[in-house]
């Protein structure tokens, strides 16, 4: 399957990259010749093979539900590239 | 006295325990050189007043009979470690002057072993890269040159590569997700170890693709990696991937003896347009572990071939979750936007490489509505084929024994435009990384043009100490002592 310029556009837009129009054609040609690739995949039958997600299969380890880290705001906020008091500050959201 | 930049992590120990030098004095030695060697751009940040201050102690250290493990030794980290007060960039531009308040537990681990840190080493952007030519600080050349050709010292961790291989530093730490510390340790004639994937800790190394990243040292000589190892290994709390597990003493492994151990050799990694050096390297390697008592079993991994692609969505998948959080809104480079979306938009595009944009791409893309199922589960379902490839090989071997890469180092530039034929050096290599298996690449000859080629060993679930000791036996065999000329001094 290919990726069109309007696919790319998406998938920026979903991962909240920007892109120019000029840059779309480039990136529709990179990114489908990628998913071609991939596309071998489907070649190999997976029914009811479950999927893998990590080489530890454990169970993740729980822990006691309590404060173990943290009261250092000035560490947290120290690189931010905008800062209000204790607080990181971005553009306004709500008029 | 002889150039201390010389010596291997080991016989350096030894020098300073038998006094023959001082800690400062190598360290000294070796800063001298880091700042004679800018056009191999292997350092991105410098630190030789805190490696002083770091040696100095370690000299105190080794006076009061309390050295530790790699006392007063000089080592450089790659640029995705956090290092506290020190600038962490993974070379990215989006992450600016980050500094971060805090330091991985690898690298803290070597601190309290005594290591000293020489300076943050230079890898592709975000560990994206088999050659490091998306580094925001431009690539490393590698030290071992083809005639006059400038070549690259493979990627990821190619600023660690080419440290280790130009005696910048006497070993390095590394990261490997698909390749990136074998694939540079082949082709700078050093030793990459990837240990078992949980069994050195994720915490502060800036993240790339969680289920396969694990770190690991690139070193001169395997008893170096077995040192490094037995350092940087360690259970951690806070990496809820690490696995609880004692660390053994790994350089009490190499023993030298591999009489009875199975060797497979997957009939698979013959593939098409190897050239013939390689394949011959290969065979050469099987000759020699042979003749140290090992058996020689033929072994099949039949989905090899499905391996990079299952990555190719895998990796970029976990990558697009990863890098969410570079937003400018925390820390790093922020860009200003007409609302906060556009804010978002504008500081990842100029935040973000093209390479790191297209795999952040491609993982959106593959986790997105409607294709979920057919590019990412159905990865997910080849990584477990390919991960009981290796279940089933091990029934029948110990160790298996293949190339590390399918060429030697190539030119500068030759595959940025083809980001396809990149993916395709990690073809032996990335197998490893979605089964979580550990792998070690021994250098173990040179091509016709000199240049170096790795024979990769891949191990069981935390059998690194097997790994070890059979890599040591092909270092023996090997006898690699090759070492580029140095054009770089200035």
């Amino acid at each position: 399957m290919s990726v069109d310029e309007n696919m790319v556009r998406r998938i920026a837009n979903l991962a909240r990259i920007g892109v120019t129009d000029g840059e779309l054609p480039a990136l529709a040609k990179e990114l489908s010749a990628i998913i071609g690739f991939v596309e071998q995949l489907s070649e190999l039958d997976t029914d009811g093979v479950k999927p893998l997600t990590s080489a530890v299969e454990d169970r993740i380890r729980g822990r006691e539900d309590i404060v173990t880290d943290g009261g250092y705001a000035e560490d947290v906020l120290a690189n931010a590239p905008e800062k209000d008091d204790e607080y990181f500050a971005v553009p306004k959201v709500v008029e | 006295m002889t150039d201390l930049t010389q010596l291997n992590l080991a016989d350096a120990r030894d020098g300073l325990a038998k006094k023959q030098f001082s800690a400062v004095e190598l360290t000294q030695a070796h800063i001298d050189r880091v700042s004679a060697s800018s056009a191999l751009n292997a350092y991105v940040l410098e630190t030789p007043e805190k490696a002083l201050a770091m040696a100095a102690e370690s000299d105190a250290k080794i006076a009061a009979g309390e050295a530790r493990p790699l006392e007063g030794l000089p080592i450089g980290v790659k640029d995705l470690f956090c290092t506290k007060g020190v600038r962490t960039t993974a070379c990215s531009n989006i992450l600016g002057d980050f500094t971060p308040p805090y330091e991985s537990t690898v690298t803290q681990n070597l601190w309290n072993d005594g290591a000293v840190m020489l300076g943050k080493l230079n890898n592709d952007e975000f560990a994206m890269g088999s050659s490091n030519e998306t580094s925001r600080f431009g690539p490393v050349v590698n030290p071992w040159k083809a005639g006059d050709t400038a070549l690259v010292p493979g990627g990821s961790s190619g600023g660690s590569s080419a440290a280790v291989a130009a005696r910048l530093g006497i070993a390095a730490t590394a990261t490997d997700t698909g390749g990136s510390i074998r694939q540079p340790a082949a082709f700078t004639g050093t030793v990459g170890l990837k240990p078992t994937y949980g069994r050195c800790s994720r915490w502060g190394i800036v993240a790339f693709a969680s289920s396969f990243d694990q770190a690991g040292p690139i070193t001169h000589t395997v008893r170096d990696a077995a040192m490094m190892l037995s350092s940087m290994a360690s259970f951690d709390k806070r990496d809820t991937t690490s696995v609880e597990r004692d660390v053994p003493n790994y350089e009490a492994a190499l023993t030298g003896d591999i009489k009875g151990l199975r060797v497979g050799i997957p009939q698979e990694y013959r593939v098409d347009n190897m050239p013939a050096e390689i394949e011959k390297l290969w065979q050469q390697g099987i000759e020699w572990l042979k003749a140290a008592g090992a058996e020689i079993v033929d072994v099949s991994l039949p989905h090899t071939k499905y391996a990079l692609p299952a990555y190719y969505i895998i990796a970029p998948a976990e990558a697009s979750s990863n890098l969410a959080r570079y937003d400018g809104v925390r820390y790093g480079a922020r860009q200003q936007g007409t609302d906060i979306d556009d804010m978002y938009a504008q500081t990842r595009a100029a935040g973000f490489g093209d390479e790191v944009k297209r795999r952040v791409m491609i993982g959106t893309y593959a986790l997105s509505a409607g294709y979920y199922d057919a590019y990412y589960v159905k990865a997910l379902q080849v990584r477990r084929l390919i991960a009981e490839d290796f279940t089933k090989a091990y029934e029948k071997c110990d160790v298996l024994l293949t190339p590390t890469t399918p060429s030697a180092a190539f030119e500068i530039g030759k595959n940025v435009e083809d980001p396809l034929e990149m993916y395709l050096n990690d073809v032996f290599t990335v197998t490893v990384n979605l089964a979580g298996l550990p792998g070690i690449s021994v250098p173990a000859g040179l091509d016709g043009d000199g240049l170096p080629l790795g024979l990769q060993l891949i191990g069981q679930a935390f059998g690194e100490e097997t790994l070890l000791r059979t890599a040591g036996v092909l270092e023996q065999a090997a006898g690699f002592d090759a070492q580029p000329q140095d054009w770089w001094s200035a």
